[in-house]
Order: structure tokens, then C-alpha cells, then sequence
């Protein structure tokens, strides 16, 4: 196998939310198989700023599939053919000289794109600050190890808490619902006996991620498998489970 | 050359602490809703600080370059956040923490923040777990720990490889709670461009907003910075691609020390270097130290795959060199001892890289207990390298990951500037010359939780402040000079990218002033870095205008490196000792190790900026009171 290939990119480009955005075709020429996805996109942004071109906008930081800042549609599947990575991780041994690769932004009416594949997720944060939290304040907890955790409960909810708010779950579902990451949540803090006190966070969660124009979840199950950090969709059926048990006790 | 006054307490060190939390000024409870504080960044330190404050009733504004607070950097911290709990009932304290890390940072900390530090590490947990953080559990339920470099006892606290995930998000949470309760205002997506000062005191700041690309002015009673470190002065280092020395760098511009500025520390366990056009390294943690062993081949020029080479034809070099700390030793030496292998032409098939083998561990404890102790960092591994670390060992090398160096704070984690105060990496004070694995957590944390909180109010209670509105004309001043600059940037439409610029500053200061330093590099580098600048000041390419710019976000925070390398490699040059990081092979024992000068340089190397000419010295001495000053051992 060579070590280098070369693409055709089909990337969507936006000028800002108002504007109504189309494909450009660009060549990615000596692509070496090593580099991640988003070095191959520098490659590209190079080339267009020596023309003096503006680059491709695109968030990313870590690069280490943690922050949860990069993610895009590539040929129509969220961060890419590879399951359980993010775009950063995706590297470009997953594609053969000649591909063309269509790049999206993620698409949802609640993740406004600011600039080509750049969306603003600050719903995720209004969702969060209604109740995704346990309200303890500095200086007032109690001896870590007086309250012992089952490990089993401790691994669950470490699992759901692994959610690192990429927004792919939104992406992949055709109703664009937030339930996964609402859900990750819900559970993360539901399965710790210190979050039991504030079982109602689910309600108020739930509410903003309806107030925010997030669709509702008809069990596709696509968010599960667009998700890099593989949270499951039992935790969706646990945040189902808990809100109706916190409405019925309201 | 001024002396510098740390304004630590008197008293034994183990009670100097809480005697300061007696002696400190208080402010009133309904007295701090008048107060605001503008808090920069939201990694571990700020989101901590931003929710601790908010909760005493301050008036918060938090802001971050980043479109949400979880995204900071902190958020990649793999392995774990030391605390003395001695659940291992292995002989831990808080004397034996603080002692390590004094020890471990070379002797170039100041031992009461240190001492504090460890007071603080055992509150940290309980305070992490009371706030929902899933910290990993044996089947009693209760914590588990394990072991990290430079200490003998298992005092780390994890949450697989993604403890500074699970931190972070207990502390944006937090501070989104306080969002919620509108006591922190957040603003997203704003990069702090110049701190403003009034009167001597710190009073606002200057940012960008990075949709609009208009600069905005905001005035507060004090400013806290937690803005991280300058480790991608390096261009490839385990940071993220925005981390940046600009928050910092601006402050230091306007009256701020920077101490220590040459103390950067290169992680030993990184995955090497591929090719030109890499972005940046990634770690793997230092907690596969605990069941990973590091050899290379004995022979110069085996070439052979690592099955094919038997054992006796390798060198367990770190088990042959420290015995009794074997993998374990401080990430300084380490990472040194992995160069002076491939400077020998026993890297890796003669290049830069090191075997991390797993092989023995996996025989001895079964895949299935290194897949649930590593299993993530083993498929990060594979998902960049394309090889599988359960059938082959990885390869690995040193990196630039972490900067001890930082903005010079007082025992109040208050700089040279009355008013501006600075946590977390951004400072200088816990960590010395070297910092030890899994105790950068625990400061963020520590600075934010529990020490700002208590000595803000000091600085409100001791200071009268005349209000200071945005009208005042230093914010004008400041908001036009950085206009200025930008509108220059943009203007000078040159020919070579802003990445091209800072490659080459990248490449020179890993050359010159990376894993060994001597004289005449250093003073290379200090010749060649004006010239960059000019180049890229003359023909960097900036496509489009001042509005959204990623381009133009890059540009600025490169300039910065641009000038704070220099400061880098010119205190590097002026420290004529080897001390933790600080390698200057001018000055090593006959073994090769660092070799300090405690004669002539037992202090904090605190730089004040000198527009156009050199900067000025000012020390704070360093008294070894509790930890006996001697000659790290590790053997």
C-alpha cells in the first residue's frame, strides 16, 4: 500500500448563519495515510491560504478525542466510517486513493452553524445548567469513603459520565433529539447515591432540551452508534424511566 | 534587582495555612454581591474558582476562548489527581506528599505553598466525589488508588484514563449551577487580549469576541487568571492547538513577573513523531509506568523486531539505573534517559523512540486487567499508531506537555500586580523545577476550591477600591493598541502561513532550549528569534478580514509565543544550573544527572518586562526548611 493518496473533497461552506451555504470541490493531493482527518483538513487550509482563500472553518482542540470540540458528516455518517472515534482520531488509513469525501456540518435547527462545519452547541450548556449537577458547595462535603458506591453502579455511571458533548448523537437522528447526551447525564448523576437528592434535575433537563427545538426519541437507535464514546441507549430508557417517576411524584 | 516579598506566614509550615486563614481580612456576606471578579478561563482552576466564588455571593464573570466551558484543556488530563488520604494504609501523609513534591520539584518550589497543596489534596476528593465525579472503585465500594512517578506509596485517585475529564466536568457543572442561579455570567468564545490596569490596581480586561471580531471592554474589582500553560511555545507538544501564552503574556507586558519561564517539563510516555505535517503529540499516561517496562535493544544497530530480540539482548535501562524506583521515577528523568539512549543510537531502529512493553504484565495479571486498567489508552494507541499494543510493545517519546514556569504569585496567589491574581499551570508555585505525575489536578483544584476564595477576600478587605467604570481612559488606550495590531495583521497579506512561523519557532526552542540546553544554543536561539518575528510580522498570510477568523485567532496568539520564546531561552541562559526540566549539560554530575547550584541560584528567577531592552531580574529566595536541601536520589 502507498502511503500517500489523494482526494476529492466535497466540503460545505457557510459564510455565517444567514447565509444559505453550498459544496465547493477541492483536490487533497498527496494525502499521507498517517495523518489524522482534521491534518489532512490543515493540508487543504494551507493551500487555500497561500491563494489566499479563506480556510475551511472547523472547531477543534484536543485533538485527542476528549474535548468534544471537532465533528463533522463525512459521507453522510458522524465523525466518520470508523465507530467510536471522533474526527480527530479518524486517520486517513480508513480511505483509498481516489475517494471523494463529502463533508457536513452537523445539521440540527438547535446547533445553529456559525461558519462551514463551526455549529454553536451552547444549548448543550443551557441544558446542563438546569439540573446537570449536584448541588454541593465547596468546603461542605463529607469523607469521600464514608459513602461506598457499588462498583457496578460506579462503572455505569462512569460510562454515561464518559459523554463529551460532541453533539453527534444530535446529528445522526433523524428527529435531531438531544436525548442521548440529556440521558448520559441524567444517568450519570441518578446511579450515585449523591445525586439522588435532585432526582427533579431530570424535568427541568428534559424541558430545556424541548425548549431548545430538540426533536423527541423514536427509539433509531442512531445516536448509539454515531456516539465516539459509545454511550449506550439504555441510559435514554433511564432518563424515560426516571422522568416519569419524578412527574408522577411532583 | 528587587527582592521579592512571598507574604507567607510565619509559623512551623504545617500551620502556617490555617493560621493565614485566621489572619486574613473577611468581606461581609452581603457585601460581596457588590464585589466583581473577572475570572479567564475555565479549565480546572477557573471553573473551580468561577463556582467557589459564586457561591460566597461574588459577582462572577467567566470567560473562555472555547464555545462551552467543558472544552478547556484540562479536560485531557489522563491519569489521575494525587491526594494523602493513605486509604493504602501504605504509609502516605501529608508530610510525605509535600515532601515528595518539594523533592520532586528539585528543590525550586516554595515549601509553604507546597505544604498547603497537600493540606488541600485530601479535601479535593471529598469534595470531587460529593459533586458526583466517578472515581474508580474496588467491589467493597470503596476508592481505589494507584501509583505514580516519583513516589512510593499509591496516592492517585483515577477515573480510568479520563480523570481530568470527569474533574472538569464536576467543576463546569458547578459553575454552570452558579450560571444558572445567574451568579457567574459565562461569556463564550471571547479570548482575553490585554489586561487593564488603573491606578496600580488591576481593574478589567480587553477581549476579543471571536463570531464578531469586535473588542469588548469589561471592568471588575479584581482579576483572576487561570489560563493555562506556554507549553506550545514548542509547536508540537501534548497541548491543545489553542492553548496559548497570550492571558499571561499581556499581563507580564503590563507590570506582571514571569517566573521561571525556562522550567517546562517534557513528558517521558508520548507516541513519537510521525511526519511534517503532524499537528501535535499525544500522551499516553503516566500510569502505564505502573505495568509498562522501558527498554531498548542492548546492541546499537539491532534492528530486529522487538520478538526477535531475547532478553538478555535488551536493556531495562530506568530498572538498571534507579532500582528502587525503577519505571517510576520523575518524568524529568525519565524523559532524559530516554534521550540519552537514542543519542547512543539505541532508540528504535537507530531513531527517536523507546519500547513501553506490556508483555510482562499481561502475562502475569491477564489481558483482561490491563484492557479495565488502560483499556482506553490502548485503543487510542492503536487508533493512531495502527499497531496493537496488546500483541506489540508501544513506542514511545519524550514531549513537551507541562510549564512549572509561570506568572510570580505571592502566598495569595497574587501576582506583581495588585488586584490580578493567577491559578493553576498559568503561575509558577507548587511545582518547582519538575512537576510530579498527577499533581497538576490537585493544583487547579486546590487554587481554585479553596485557596482564592479565602485570600480574594484578603485583597478586598485590605484594599479600598474607587469604582472604575469601562469610561476610565486606560480601557480605550488598551483596546486601540490591540485594534491596531490586528488591523496590522491583517493588512500584511503576505506569503507564508502563520503555522509556517510557528514550526520554525517550534523546531528552534525544542533544539535550543528542550531536553538539553547548553550556552551557545541558547544564545543561537536568542539571535534567531527576533528574526522570525520580523518575518512573520512582514509576510505572514492572513486570508479575510477581522471578524470570525480562525486564521486571524492563530496569528494572534503566535505573536505572543513569538516574543515570550526569547524570555524562555534568555532565563534559561541566565540559570547556569541543571534543576528538574532545566537541563544545562554544561552542569551535570559524573552519572549524567542534573546538577544544581544552590550556592547562586536557590531562587525564583522573577522577570520584570522591559520594553525594548532586556529583562529585568528580580528573586525571590527560596529557604529549604523542612525538606533539607540535597541531591534528588532516585537509585
Amino acid at each position: 500500500m502507498s502511503d500517500t493518496i489523494t482526494l476529492t473533497l466535497k466540503v460545505w461552506r457557510q459564510r455565517s448563519a444567514d447565509d444559505a451555504g453550498h459544496f465547493e470541490i477541492y483536490k487533497a493531493k498527496d494525502i499521507n495515510v498517517n495523518m489524522s482527518f482534521l491534518e489532512m483538513l490543515d493540508v487543504v487550509n494551507d493551500t487555500l491560504t497561500l491563494n489566499n482563500q479563506m480556510p475551511i472553518a472547523f472547531d477543534h482542540d484536543c485533538r485527542e478525542g476528549i474535548c468534544g470540540s471537532c465533528g463533522a458528516m463525512v459521507n453522510g455518517v458522524a465523525h466518520g466510517p470508523v465507530s467510536a472515534v471522533t474526527l480527530c482520531q479518524l486517520h486517513m488509513r480508513s480511505f483509498s486513493d481516489g475517494d471523494t469525501i463529502v463533508i457536513e456540518p452537523f445539521r440540527a435547527k438547535s446547533l445553529p452553524i456559525i461558519q462551514d462545519l463551526v455549529i454553536d452547541r451552547t444549548a448543550f450548556d443551557r441544558i446542563i445548567a438546569k439540573g446537570g449537577y449536584i448541588s454541593v458547595k465547596t468546603g461542605s462535603a463529607p469523607e469521600a469513603n464514608d459513602t461506598p458506591i457499588k462498583k457496578t453502579n460506579s462503572d455505569s455511571a462512569f460510562d454515561a459520565a464518559a459523554c463529551i458533548g460532541c453533539s453527534a448523537c444530535v446529528a445522526a437522528c433523524p428527529n435531531a433529539s438531544a436525548s442521548l447526551f440529556v440521558a448520559a447525564k441524567v444517568s450519570h448523576l441518578a446511579l450515585l447515591p449523591q445525586g439522588s437528592t435532585e432526582r427533579k434535575r431530570v424535568l427541568n433537563m428534559v424541558d430545556q432540551m424541548d425548549a431548545e427545538g430538540f426533536g423527541g426519541c423514536s427509539n433509531a437507535y442512531q445516536c448509539e452508534a454515531a456516539c465516539p464514546k459509545q454511550i449506550k441507549v439504555e441510559n435514554i430508557a433511564r432518563m424515560n424511566r426516571e422522568y416519569t417517576k419524578q412527574k408522577l411524584s411532583r | 534587582m528587587a527582592k521579592l516579598n512571598s507574604h507567607e506566614p510565619s509559623g512551623p509550615v504545617d500551620e502556617k495555612w490555617q493560621k493565614h486563614m485566621f489572619d486574613m481580612k473577611l468581606v461581609n456576606p452581603s457585601n460581596k454581591k457588590k464585589l466583581k471578579i473577572i475570572v479567564v478561563g475555565t479549565g480546572l482552576a477557573g471553573a473551580s474558582a468561577s463556582a467557589s466564588l459564586a457561591e460566597l455571593g461574588y459577582n462572577v464573570h467567566t470567560f473562555t476562548y472555547h464555545e462551552s466551558g467543558r472544552r478547556a484543556h484540562s479536560i485531557a488530563a489522563q491519569g489521575g489527581i494525587n491526594a494523602a488520604k493513605n486509604y493504602c494504609n501504605d504509609g502516605d501523609s501529608v508530610q510525605r506528599l509535600f515532601y515528595d513534591t518539594v523533592k520532586g520539584g528539585d528543590f525550586r518550589a516554595r515549601e509553604s505553598n507546597v505544604h498547603r497543596l497537600a493540606e488541600n489534596s485530601v479535601k479535593i476528593i471529598d469534595h470531587c466525589v460529593a459533586q458526583g465525579v466517578p472515581f474508580a472503585r474496588e467491589y467493597a465500594g470503596l476508592l481505589d488508588n494507584r501509583s505514580f512517578g516519583g513516589a512510593q506509596v499509591s496516592r492517585t485517585f483515577y477515573a480510568k484514563g479520563q480523570t481530568g475529564q470527569q474533574l472538569l466536568l464536576g467543576a463546569y457543572q458547578a459553575m454552570m449551577k452558579e450560571v444558572e442561579r445567574k451568579r457567574v455570567t459565562l461569556h463564550t468564545r471571547c479570548e482575553m487580549m490585554d489586561v487593564v490596569i488603573v491606578n496600580g490596581k488591576a481593574r478589567g480586561i480587553i477581549v476579543r469576541n471571536l463570531l464578531t471580531g469586535q473588542l469588548e471592554k469589561h471592568a471588575a474589582d479584581a482579576v483572576i487568571l487561570a489560563t493555562g500553560g506556554y507549553g506550545n511555545v514548542f509547536y508540537l507538544s501534548t497541548n491543545a492547538m489553542a492553548c496559548n501564552v497570550t492571558a499571561t503574556w499581556k499581563a507580564h507586558k503590563k507590570g506582571a513577573y514571569f517566573a521561571n519561564p525556562c522550567y517546562t517539563q517534557i513528558h517521558p510516555t508520548c507516541i513519537p513523531v510521525k511526519g511534517d505535517y503532524q499537528s501535535k503529540l499525544t500522551l499516553m499516561s503516566e500510569s502505564l509506568r505502573n505495568d509498562g517496562r522501558v527498554w531498548v535493544p542492548k546492541d546499537v544497530g539491532d534492528h530486529r523486531s522487538p520478538d526477535q530480540i531475547p532478553e538478555d539482548k535488551r536493556d531495562y535501562y530506568l530498572e538498571r539505573k534507579y532500582p528502587s524506583f525503577g519505571n517510576l521515577v520523575p518524568r524529568d528523568l525519565a524523559s532524559r534517559n530516554a534521550k540519552e539512549q537514542t543519542d547512543m543510537g539505541k532508540g528504535i531502529n537507530g531513531g527517536l523512540a523507546v519500547y513501553l512493553d506490556f508483555a510482562d504484565a499481561i502475562n502475569q495479571l491477564g489481558r483482561e486487567t490491563i484492557e479495565a486498567r488502560y483499556g482506553n489508552l490502548f485503543d487510542m494507541y492503536q487508533q493512531i499508531t495502527g499497531t496493537n499494543p496488546y500483541e506489540s510493545p508501544m513506542m514511545i517519546y519524550p514531549a513537551v506537555h507541562y510549564t512549572m514556569g509561570g506568572l510570580w504569585v505571592d502566598y495569595n496567589l497574587q501576582s506583581s500586580i495588585p488586584g490580578l491574581h493567577v491559578l493553576g499551570e498559568a503561575n509558577f508555585s507548587d511545582h518547582g523545577a519538575n512537576r510530579l505525575g498527577a499533581s497538576a489536578l490537585m493544583q487547579g483544584l486546590s487554587d481554585g476550591y479553596f485557596v482564592i476564595p479565602n485570600t480574594i477576600g484578603h485583597y478586598f478587605g485590605s484594599n479600598s477600591l474607587e469604582k472604575v467604570t469601562t469610561d476610565a481612559p486606560e480601557f480605550e488606550e488598551s483596546l486601540q493598541a490591540i485594534q491596531q495590531k490586528i488591523d496590522t495583521l491583517v493588512g500584511i497579506k503576505g506569503s507564508k502561513t502563520v503555522d509556517h512561523y510557528h514550526r520554525e519557532l517550534g523546531l528552534l526552542v525544542w533544539d535550543k532550549c528542550g531536553m538539553a540546553r547548553d550556552k551557545k544554543g541558547l544564545e543561537e536561539a536568542l539571535k534567531r528569534i527576533p528574526d522570525i518575528r520580523a518575518e512573520f510580522w512582514d509576510n505572514v498570510s492572513i486570508p479575510g478580514d477581522a471578524a470570525f477568523n480562525q486564521t486571524l485567532e492563530k496569528a494572534l496568539r503566535v505573536a505572543d509565543f513569538l516574543e515570550f520564546g526569547e524570555l524562555m531561552c534568555f532565563d534559561a541562559l541566565h540559570r547556569e544550573e541543571s534543576c528538574g526540566g532545566h537541563f544545562r549539560t554544561e552542569h551535570q554530575t559524573k552519572e549524567g544527572e542534573a546538577l544544581r547550584n544552590d550556592e547562586d541560584f536557590c531562587f525564583v528567577s522573577a522577570w520584570e518586562y522591559n520594553e525594548g531592552k532586556k529583562p529585568k531580574l528580580n528573586t525571590e529566595d527560596l529557604t529549604f526548611k523542612d525538606v533539607p536541601l540535597s541531591q534528588r536520589s532516585y537509585k
